[in-house]
């Protein structure tokens, strides 16, 4: 069981999140953004630097020389591509992991990936533009960082904790709360401060659960039915047992239809899971 | 071999009485070699015309070269008749878009969707092969070969180096010449200043003694500034690379969309006026809807 005191310890020695990632998104948030602030800050982070490089060099490109550095790979592919690549590298950066210990963490993964992409469309949907899209994007691949956070740093607790809320048919942050002391919902709060994100993802990352009605944005709305919406449909495994069978009425007026219906207008959702997922496994590949 | 301009006009479609003389269909070139193999650079709205001529050869085998997949280089092809009929085949080659991480197939065959065009990919009858190029892939089409190299434009994009019986044709496809990013005062001047003379010189090398070149040339000198990384190129600039690529014609093509006949022979004049004609230096010329050019 964890205190307080002990809860923040263990978030404060947890990775933190890249500046860069959220400078990129705040940088290019601007189109008319100079191409050199980009690229120096992509410079500044090592690991962005050499996952660019490594796609930039790979067979999709198809680039007939070998390109070393980010301003490089700015002048053979363009600087619009650079930026979408970053964009789309970025928040992946913060999910990446180490799988010996945790062999559930690829659902949890690829559960969080389909929240992204349902928020997304959920986004679109709603007439946002694409750049507001992309929050609900980002949003959605971060929602469950906390349960992330905790399993890759505590994995023998939490394998336990998936056991209990599996055995017992409880919801996982109880079960969590039975083990851990405390659950995925404060740990993600935590480390969102801690990383100085907006505080609409905050609000995300602590809170995706239980819906109330004192909420009013849009973005929790929609963070919290794609959560729906993977789990019901079985996109990747939250590692949550317990389902939830239909949005709360306030939620229906706002998105304008029901669960089912909702689920109706996803398309090629597998589509474009496939691409998320092979964008990533050729991702990891790499850095073996 | 021999070629036909079926579409000059850069980025819209602008038909109307002030384009007549030079057209208001978006790219689309088509280039028969000496065994009359068909090969049809970028698929703009200038390939329905095309299209409608090929009757008589039908059924036939087309060879498709998309530069890029931005609209104006790719609206024609739902309305690519021969795509219907059974017997003909298809051959389209482009890039991969790492972006969208699609390649060249998922990304003309999402221009099929039903809310786009009523005709799925599925019910074309003609058979279609899709071909995912790397830069500096080179196909071969009877004795023909058609090679690219990776161009400078907001997508990966393509030009198109065609050789045939020693005769040959460069097309930019959409292109803007490098330029550096950094202040001359910026510590990374320097560096960003070799790539990119690296990158201009390897475009350079690949163009070199080519008979005719194609090129991107949707602005003016006074149009640039504003339109600075907007991934074209100029007048003045088109006309120093022929020179050094030592090229017998140029063709200035993609006109910009709101230039009239007028405006557009006025700005090539000017352009003229600033680069007087020496000895040895390239024919120039503007593309013209319709015109044909025997090498």
């Amino acid at each position: 069981m964890y205190t307080k005191k002990e809860l923040v310890q263990l978030v404060d020695n947890m990775p933190a999140f890249p500046p860069s990632v959220s400078r990129i998104l705040t940088l290019t948030a601007d189109i008319t953004c100079a191409p050199k602030d980009l690229i120096r800050i992509i410079e500044l982070d090592p690991v962005l630097t050499l996952k660019l490089l490594q796609l930039v060099n790979s067979p999709y490109f198809g680039l007939s020389r070998q390109i070393s550095s980010i301003k490089q790979a700015v002048v053979f592919v363009g600087i619009n591509t650079i930026k979408n690549l970053a964009l789309t590298i970025a928040p992946l950066e913060i999910l990446n992991h180490d799988s010996k210990d945790t062999p559930h963490m690829e659902n949890m993964l690829y559960h969080a990936i389909a929240v992204g992409v349902i928020s997304r469309h959920l986004a679109r949907r709603c007439s946002l533009s694409e750049i507001e899209s992309t929050d609900f994007f980002v949003a959605g691949l971060l929602h469950d960082f906390g349960k992330m956070a905790l399993y890759r740093f505590l994995p023998k607790k939490y394998n336990k904790t998936l056991h209990l809320a599996a055995k017992k048919q409880i919801p996982l942050h109880r079960a969590e709360r039975k083990t851990l002391g405390v659950n995925h919902l404060q740990v993600g709060a935590l480390l969102a401060k801690k990383w100085h994100l907006p505080m609409e993802f905050i609000a995300c990352m602590g809170n995706h659960h239980d819906w109330k009605f004192s909420r009013t944005s849009l973005l929790q709305d929609c963070i919290y039915t794609a959560n729906l919406i993977a789990q019901t449909i079985g996109v990747g495994d939250s590692g949550d047992p317990i389902l939830t069978p239909s949005l709360p009425k306030p939620i229906e007026r706002r998105l304008n239809a029901k669960l089912p219906e909702l689920i109706g207008t996803l398309g090629d959702l597998a589509g474009e899971m496939h691409k998320a997922k092979v964008f990533i496994y050729h991702w990891h590949s790499d850095l073996k | 071999m021999k070629l036909k301009f079926w579409g000059v006009r850069g980025s819209i479609a602008t038909p109307g009485p002030t384009t007549v003389k030079y057209g208001g269909n978006t790219t689309c070139i088509e280039i028969r070699t000496d065994e009359n193999d068909l090969i049809i650079l970028d698929a703009g709205t200038g390939l329905f015309q095309l299209a409608l001529t090929l009757f008589p050869e039908l059924p036939l085998t087309c060879h498709l070269f998309i530069t890029h997949t931005h609209w104006d280089h790719i609206q024609g092809l739902p309305f690519f008749i021969p795509s219907f009929i059974p017997g003909n085949i298809l051959k389209i080659h482009g890039a991969y878009d790492p972006i969208a991480r699609r390649d060249i197939r998922e990304i003309l065959s999402g221009q099929l969707q039903y809310c786009y065009f009523p005709v799925r990919e599925a019910e074309l009858r003609s058979k279609l092969e899709y071909i995912t190029l790397k830069e500096r892939q080179t196909i071969e089409i009877g004795s023909t070969t058609v090679t690219n190299i990776l161009m400078n434009h907001p997508v990966l994009s393509f030009g198109y180096r065609i050789e045939s019986h020693g005769k040959s044709i460069f097309f930019t496809g959409d292109h803007e010449p490098l330029f550096n990013i950094y202040e001359p005062a910026d510590d990374e001047y320097e560096e960003y200043n070799q790539f990119m003379i690296q990158k201009n010189q390897s475009i350079l090398e690949f163009i070199r003694g080519v008979e005719i070149l194609i090129a991107d040339t949707s602005y003016t000198l006074e149009d640039y500034p504003l339109k600075k990384g907007w991934g074209h190129s100029t007048f003045d600039n088109n006309i120093a690379l022929a020179k050094a690529a030592g090229v017998k014609k140029l063709f200035f093509t993609h006109h910009e969309p709101t230039r009239s006949d007028d405006a557009l022979e006025r700005a090539f004049h000017e352009a003229l006026e600033r680069n007087p004609r020496q000895p040895g230096d390239p024919e120039y010329l503007l593309a013209m809807e319709g015109l044909v050019v025997e090498l």
